[in-house]
């Protein structure tokens, strides 16, 4: 497999305070690939150095193309959805105007977001506000699926979500890693244990481990180490 | 009955106008978080350039008429988006140094009137109908206000048509809400910026046209005056609400001539009384968003 995100000494900064620290790791152009680590250790801070959002310094090349000079919009533009922690849904819009916000290609994948999120067409309508927050976190994966990507970036989708929701999300995200790459930042490590192929821990801004994220979720000891966190047992039926 | 009529009337026409001038700057602040000192010198720029247009076609012609406001609002617009591009974008998130800039434009941009238009007063001609008046249950309305009623009115549904049903305007109305998230599904934020900064002059220099005909005169500080009005409708509105902006422009205008007529003139300590009471019971305004 070859890369289609190469990131290379990348650091982040917010207010003039350092919170991603010279970080490097490369994601595949297939598949889950977890970023994980402790809380505050810069996860979420990563996915928004990558995305423009906060000020960065560093490498980072899509498909062979450096955008670590980009707007936001333009790295959007060049292909890289993104899903960001809490939502972040319009909520004084429908959920309707929502996804038409989104879309940046003649045709977008209605036929696939209406597959993933049923419960979405019903209430096309209804303001963002007013939904429930896994029906939220669908709008949120919508918006970046009813475009094609050449990767997305996916920070904490099951957050806060009941064990019912975060297995539909679960599942979309399955589903959606068989077009597109995906780089997913999750505290749930059941569901990275479902869907990511590989993962990248950070630590204190840092990068302090890489790997097959199944091969570390079974050493509960390096696990520990990594997370602070142990590790139920791998469940039947995993996706 | 007829005096209450006239005194309601005119404040209503008087909301009007306030409405011309702030509903600009409630959508920029909506969207920029950027407090517009300079709208008042879009407003007199527009003011002027009606003038000069009108007086050179026959100002007392309807036809005169409608090019100066077409003209008006087209230079605001245009000031207002050359503002914009290049005093507001370079200073991107640095509210206070956008705030500072505002207030030094409209500070240099009286000076620069009045070193092109002079100091004084310039009394303008309109149509016959507008210096005429027409009756509503005996009171003797100046016809002026109905066309201020009418702009606002067409302003008013022309941005609500806007924002709801364009994509531009489904745009700002997210940006009001998250404009990172707005960058983040890949749209440039910075051309809205551009489009309501353009929208905002546009309805200042149309309110400049119609401010001048409702003085009868324009002058440097025309827009100066009308601009501590707007800011006191849009506070009382709540910033950055367009439908709060209207209520509150209609309520203090109706309120300050109520004042003016049977308080003895003291409309606008009773506005700015009015401002502070809304400011310690409800400091987001009647529509605004509460502060967290």
């Amino acid at each position: 497999m070859s890369a289609v995100l190469e990131v290379v000494g990348l650091s982040g900064s917010i207010a003039g305070q350092q919170v991603v620290e010279d970080v490097s790791f490369t994601v595949p152009d297939r598949g889950i690939t977890a970023v994980l680590g402790r809380n505050g250790v810069g996860k979420t801070s990563t996915l928004r150095s990558i995305m423009g959002l906060i000020d960065r310094r560093g490498e980072v090349t899509l498909a062979g193309e450096r955008i670590d000079g980009l707007r936001t919009h333009r790295i959007v533009q060049r292909g890289v959805g993104y899903v960001p922690e809490d939502r972040e849904v319009f909520s004084r819009l429908t959920v309707a105007e929502n996804l038409q916000l989104a879309v940046r290609q003649k045709k977008p994948n209605w036929e696939l977001v209406d597959s993933l999120f049923p419960d979405l067409v019903a209430r096309r309508s209804q303001m963002a506000g007013t939904l429930s927050g896994g029906q939220q976190q669908m709008v949120s994966l919508a918006r970046a699926l009813v475009n094609d990507n050449r990767i997305l970036l996916v920070d904490e989708p099951t957050k806060g979500l009941a064990p019912l929701i975060v297995e539909q999300v679960a599942a979309a995200l399955a589903e959606a890693a068989t077009t597109v790459p995906i780089l997913l930042v999750e505290q749930n490590l059941e569901v990275v244990r479902q869907l990511a192929g590989d993962a990248v821990v950070l630590s204190g801004g840092r990068v302090v481990h890489t790997g097959s994220a199944s091969a570390m979720l079974a050493d509960d000891e390096l696990t520990h180490r990594l997370l602070g966190v142990g590790v139920a047992p791998a469940t039947g039926g995993a996706r | 009955m007829s005096t209450l009529v006239l005194v309601l009337l005119t404040g209503i026409g008087l909301g009007a106008l306030y409405f011309l001038v702030a509903s600009g700057l409630s959508l920029i602040y909506g969207l920029m978080h950027v407090l517009n000192f300079a709208h008042g010198a879009f407003l007199t720029f527009g003011a002027f350039i009606g003038w000069e247009v009108a007086r050179r076609l026959d100002s007392t012609s309807w036809w005169a008429f409608a090019v100066s406001i077409l003209v008006g609002g087209l230079v605001g617009a245009g000031v207002a988006a050359l503002t914009e591009l290049a005093l507001i974008r370079p200073l991107y998130e640095r509210h206070i140094e956008q705030v500072l800039v505002t207030v030094g434009l409209a500070f240099a941009a009286v000076a620069l009137y009045e070193g092109i238009w002079g100091s004084d007063p310039i009394y303008i001609s309109a149509p016959a109908w507008m210096k005429e008046t027409t009756s509503v249950l005996g009171a003797s309305v100046p016809n002026t206000y109905w066309v201020l009623m009418l702009a606002a009115t067409a302003l008013l549904i022309s941005l609500v048509v806007f924002l709801r049903y364009t994509r531009f305007g489904t745009i700002i109305r997210a940006g009001v809400e998250n404009r990172a998230m707005v960058t983040a599904l890949g749209i440039d934020v910075r051309t809205a910026f551009l489009l309501v900064f353009a929208i905002g002059g546009s309805a200042a220099g149309v309110g400049g046209v119609l401010a001048a005909h409702y003085t009868g005169y324009v002058s440097a500080h025309l827009g100066s005056t009308l601009l501590i009005f707007a800011f006191i409708v849009t506070v009382i509105g709540g910033l950055g609400s367009l439908p709060g902006a209207a209520i509150a422009s209609v309520l203090v205008a109706v309120l300050q001539q109520f004042a003016n007529y049977y308080m003895g003139g003291t409309g606008d300590i009773i506005v700015v009384v009015a401002l502070a009471g809304v400011l310690l019971v409800r400091p987001s305004g009647l529509l605004g968003r509460r502060f967290a």
